[in-house]
This record gives C-alpha cells, sequence and structure tokens, in this order.
C-alpha cells in the first residue's frame, strides 16, 4: 500500500501547474491517502489473462478526408482570449 | 392540467389540435421560471426574454411551412457544459465564468434543427464532478421535494427544473451517474445512451471515454422522443458509431411477457437503504406480475467498479483539463510575472476544490511509479467488467438495480468527505466502464415521501429494451400521478 508523502504531492502539484496553499496541502494529502487506500481494491480482483481496456468501443482507426474548413472564423476563436494583439494570442514575454 | 404539468408528448398534440400555441407553452414557462427558480436555483443563464422572442419567430416559421418539426416551439434546458453560440457556457466554474462557445455543440445543432427554444443554462458540480451539485461555483441547487436536500449530480440543475416544471424536458451529461443519480434524486426518467450512440462534440470533457450526453424527462416516452432527436453519428466524434438510425418509440410496449430480467445481487447488499431496498423489492414483484421471468444472479464485480472508475475518470480527467492554462480561453490570473506564473495561477484560482482534488489524483494515478500499480490496473479491471456484463447480456435482456444507495441527502453532510460523496455513484459506474445505456425511472417514495430510483441496465446499443422496460412499468405504476414535489421546507 503506498504512502503518501508531503513531497509527493507537492511534486505532483507542480507536475499538474496546481499550487496548493499550506491548508490544502494537508487536506488534499489526507484525502487523496483516503482514495488510494480504498481504490487499492483493483489490485485483488482477478485479471490474469486479460488485455487492457482503453475505451469502450473496439478500438480502431477512424479516418476522413483531409481537407481544409473553415468552421470558425479567427475573430470568432479569439473572442474569449484574456489577451490579444493583431489577431494572436498574448503572454508574457519568455525570453529574459 | 396546467401547461407545465404536460409531457413533451402531450404539448406536441395540443400543438398539432391547435388547442395551445408555441407563445402559450413559452409564456407558461417562463412565468413558471419566474415563481420557482427563486426556491430551486437550477439556472445558472436563464433566457426568458431570448425565448419569448424565439417563440414569436418559431410560430411564423410554423405558420410559413418553414420547419415542419412536431418539435418546433418545444422548449428545452441545457446542462451548462454543451457549447451554445453566443450563450456563455461555465460548466459551473469559476475558470469558464465568462465563455462564450464559438461554435455549437453537435447535439445543440440537433436541438435547434428541430425549432426547439432554449430556456437557459443549467446548474451542475463544477466540471461535472460530484454527486450532489454542491461544487458549482455559483450556487447550491435545491431538490423540489425537499429544499434542505440535494438534487443530486452532477447534472442537479438539468434534474431539478424538470422536477420543478421549470422546463419540460433536459439534456445531462453522464461519466459515472451523472444523470441517473440525479433523476432518481428528483423522481423523473434519466437515460445515459451506450457510448457513441450520441456525439460529444461541443460537450466540454471531463473523460472522454466514458462521458454521453442524454435525456432527462417527465416519462419514458419523452425520453425515447428527444433520444431520436439527439443519436446519430457525427464525423467530428471519432468515437461516435456509424449505426443505423431508430426510431426509438416504437419500443415502447405495454406486453413484456417472456422478458428476462437479471437481479446483480451485489447491488443490494451493505450499504443499500432498506427503504431503498424495499421499494425494489416490490418493482420486481410488479414486473414478475407483468409475466418477466425475474432471476437473482451474482455480479461480482461491484466492489472493483467504483475504484476503477474514479482511477480512469480522475486520469482522463487531469489530462483534459490540461488545456485551461489561461492563455485561449477561460480564466486568467492578474497575479503573474512570467507564462508560468500564468499558468499556475490561473488554474489554482480558476478551479475549485474537487477539481484539483481529482486533478491531483488523476495526475497522481498516471505519475511514474504508480501508474502500473493503479492506472494499468484499472484499466485491466475494465476489461473484466465488461466481460462480466457480457456474460449477464448472454443470459438476460435487462439487469435491474437501485440507481443510487440512498434518497437524495441533506446539503451540506457529504460534501467535506469526497469519498463517501464518490460512493453515491456505486450502482451507476460500471454502466459507464462498460459503455452500456442505463436509464433511471421512479418506483416509489420512501416514508419521508422522497422519490426511489430503479435503474434498468441493456446491452450495448439496445436502448429499446429498456426504454421498452422501463415504459411497460411506467404505465403500470403512474408514479408522476400519484406524487409531485411540493417543495417543502
Amino acid at each position: 500500500m503506498a504512502e503518501v508523502s508531503r513531497e509527493e504531492i507537492l511534486h505532483i502539484a507542480k507536475l499538474a501547474n496546481l499550487e496548493l496553499k499550506e491548508e490544502e496541502v494537508d487536506t488534499y494529502l489526507l484525502h487523496l491517502q483516503d482514495i488510494l487506500d480504498f481504490a487499492n481494491v483493483v489490485n485483488s480482483a482477478p485479471t490474469e489473462g486479460l488485455e487492457i481496456t482503453i475505451g469502450a468501443n473496439e478500438n480502431c482507426n477512424v479516418f476522413r478526408k483531409d481537407e481544409v474548413k473553415q468552421e470558425t472564423s479567427r475573430e470568432e476563436l479569439l473572442q474569449n482570449a484574456p489577451e490579444q494583439e493583431r489577431g494572436m494570442f498574448k503572454i508574457p514575454k519568455v525570453i529574459q | 392540467m396546467k401547461i407545465t404539468e404536460l409531457t413533451v408528448h402531450e404539448l406536441q398534440d395540443k400543438l398539432a389540435s391547435g388547442e395551445l400555441t408555441v407563445t402559450q407553452i413559452t409564456k407558461a414557462y417562463t412565468d413558471r421560471i419566474q415563481e420557482k427558480e427563486g426556491q430551486v436555483e437550477a439556472f445558472v443563464t436563464t433566457l426568458t426574454d431570448e425565448a419569448t422572442e424565439e417563440a414569436k419567430k418559431m410560430e411564423e416559421k410554423i405558420a410559413s411551412g418553414e420547419i415542419k418539426s412536431s418539435l418546433a416551439g418545444i422548449p428545452i434546458g441545457i446542462k451548462d457544459n454543451m457549447c451554445t453560440k453566443g450563450v456563455r457556457t461555465t460548466c459551473s466554474s469559476r475558470m469558464l465564468e465568462n465563455f462564450v462557445a464559438p461554435y455549437d455543440a453537435t447535439v445543440i445543432e440537433k436541438i435547434n434543427e428541430q425549432g426547439m427554444i432554449n430556456l437557459g443554462k443549467l446548474n451542475m458540480d463544477e466540471f461535472a464532478m460530484g454527486a450532489s451539485t454542491e461544487y458549482s461555483y455559483f450556487k447550491k441547487t435545491k431538490n423540489p421535494w425537499n429544499l434542505n436536500t440535494v438534487p443530486g449530480g452532477s447534472s442537479g440543475g438539468s434534474a431539478a427544473a424538470v422536477a420543478a416544471q421549470m422546463v419540460p424536458w433536459a439534456l445531462g451529461s453522464d461519466t459515472g451517474g451523472s444523470i441517473r443519480q440525479p433523476a432518481a434524486f428528483c423522481g423523473v426518467v434519466g437515460l445515459k445512451p451506450t457510448y457513441g450512440l450520441v456525439s460529444r462534440y461541443g460537450l466540454v470533457a471531463f473523460a472522454s471515454s466514458l462521458d454521453q450526453i442524454g435525456p432527462i424527462t417527465k416519462d419514458v416516452r419523452d425520453a425515447a422522443i428527444l433520444l431520436n432527436v439527439i443519436a446519430g453519428h457525427d464525423e467530428k466524434d471519432s468515437t461516435s458509431q456509424n449505426i443505423e438510425k431508430k426510431d426509438y418509440t416504437k419500443a415502447l410496449e405495454k406486453d413484456i411477457k417472456g422478458i428476462k430480467i437479471g437481479v446483480p445481487k451485489e447491488y443490494f447488499g451493505e450499504g443499500i437503504n432498506p427503504e431503498v431496498k424495499e421499494k425494489l423489492m416490490q418493482a420486481i414483484e410488479e414486473y414478475k406480475k407483468m409475466g418477466a421471468e425475474v432471476e437473482e444472479f451474482s455480479l461480482d464485480i461491484a466492489k472493483y467498479a467504483l475504484a476503477t472508475y474514479y482511477i480512469v475518470a480522475c486520469a482522463e480527467a487531469s489530462s483534459n483539463l490540461g488545456r485551461f492554462d489561461g492563455i485561449r480561453y477561460g480564466y486568467r490570473t492578474k497575479n503573474f510575472t512570467n507564462l508560468k506564473d500564468i499558468y499556475k495561477n490561473s488554474r489554482s484560482e480558476g478551479f475549485g476544490p474537487e477539481v484539483k482534488r481529482r486533478i491531483i489524483l488523476g495526475t497522481y494515478v498516471l505519475s511514474s511509479g504508480y501508474y502500473d500499480a493503479y492506472y494499468k490496473k484499472a484499466q485491466l479491471v475494465r476489461t473484466l467488467v465488461m466481460k462480466e456484463f457480457e456474460k449477464a447480456f448472454a443470459k438476460y435482456d435487462v439487469l435491474l438495480t437501485p440507481t443510487s444507495p440512498t434518497v437524495a441527502f441533506e446539503i451540506g453532510t457529504r460534501s467535506n468527505n469526497p469519498l463517501e460523496m464518490y460512493l453515491a455513484d456505486i450502482c451507476t459506474v460500471s454502466v459507464n466502464i462498460a459503455g452500456l445505456p442505463g436509464i433511471s425511472i421512479p418506483c416509489g417514495v420512501d416514508s419521508k415521501g422522497m422519490p426511489v430510483g430503479m435503474q434498468l441496465i441493456g446491452n450495448r446499443f439496445q436502448e429499446e429494451k429498456i426504454l421498452n422496460a422501463a415504459y411497460a412499468y411506467e404505465q403500470k405504476t403512474n408514479f408522476r400521478k400519484t406524487y409531485q414535489p411540493e417543495f417543502k421546507k
């Protein structure tokens, strides 16, 4: 059974691009441990000889013609952008 | 009878005979929203003025023959995770508080083609993660049967709005029970179609291999009618299946003599409220009287299914929600000096606690060192669950279980204990894991007058069988004519 450490929670939060407050770390640590202890039951399931399932449909590739279609305009796609300039999404400077 | 008490098929009849007009119907609903929304709080966005305008236009279109659908002018409510062009789609999250989709979801295109009128966007647990609608960023929706209890979730706004007669029917989405469980709590009908029957294009993704859109309605016939509208292959969703188009209302037969119903005993054991069990037992007796062959059997996957569900759903959610970064749409923090800060702070401030909890769990089970022990193992168990269902459907047409182990619980009693909240999904999640269709219909009320839901599960793409079994029971027992929500405090 995995014991989740404080360092691990902080590492996972970093991977997920989340910043946790001190008190949040404690709560999430508790909840995650609880849920993982419960989820551990999957390791007692009789799965010998079975293949993994990724989706509920039979796995197969779905192809379509690679055609260019203009369904939404650039203006429409940019309308929700927090910041934009000259028809582009704007972000802070990345090269110092 | 009041207009808002009628089912959609009754409204269709009255429109056809000229007894009612589109304007009258829309007005009845906008008035009802005015009257009840303060108590129930089912909507994130109401569109009452727009609907009134739309009704006028629709009347002209019907008169001129421009639109011929018998559903033209019928109002509907939409769960707020389906994209509606020009109307905000929030997922009940601060992250999408001001998001206005530049396109319609495929299901929205389909209801628009029929000339249906959108009354508004309905409240839900944030990003559909929850079983009580208490995790909405905006408000807590109340259950019309008892305003101190939750409506269930995550499609709690949709189910409560139908039960409170603020919409004649609604669309919900179901990843682990989010249509069926709130339908059970609110005493209405909720259908989760087979995975791949309804396009997910424009549905904000939670767990892509489990999500499915479906109807929440007053009766089984309405569920079949709305399924007719939304089902079908869509090239914009590569998981939608290209199968023959059916008329599901043809399945609605009262005669179910000889149909084989399997009752998995694991779904009636520990943790099931005795009053819920009693109502289900009565329903089973009713089916026997109608000539169904009912048999108890063992479906020994219930204990693995819930854990498998939370591993798979959270893993997929942690990946799907990676797109919210404060750059292209959604909430952006004011507190940043560089790009990394934008990502981190926008996500930390924009997501609520349950969403963050699931992202953390999902990231954990996918991270190196734990992937094999949790995620891969859950994918193996998923195969096991599917195989067990296959065996069951070799013997039975339909499986019968409770929809939820309890009736609606009181607001605030579970929201601080995530594991306890997850247990509300124990009867429904295996259906999503295996991609099967499931329907919840009311089968009575408990001693406090709260509705109890019965779930009927079918084999893949055999919606007709569960609709038929549900319809026969509904016609025999007539729940809706006997019980109505009283807005108790």
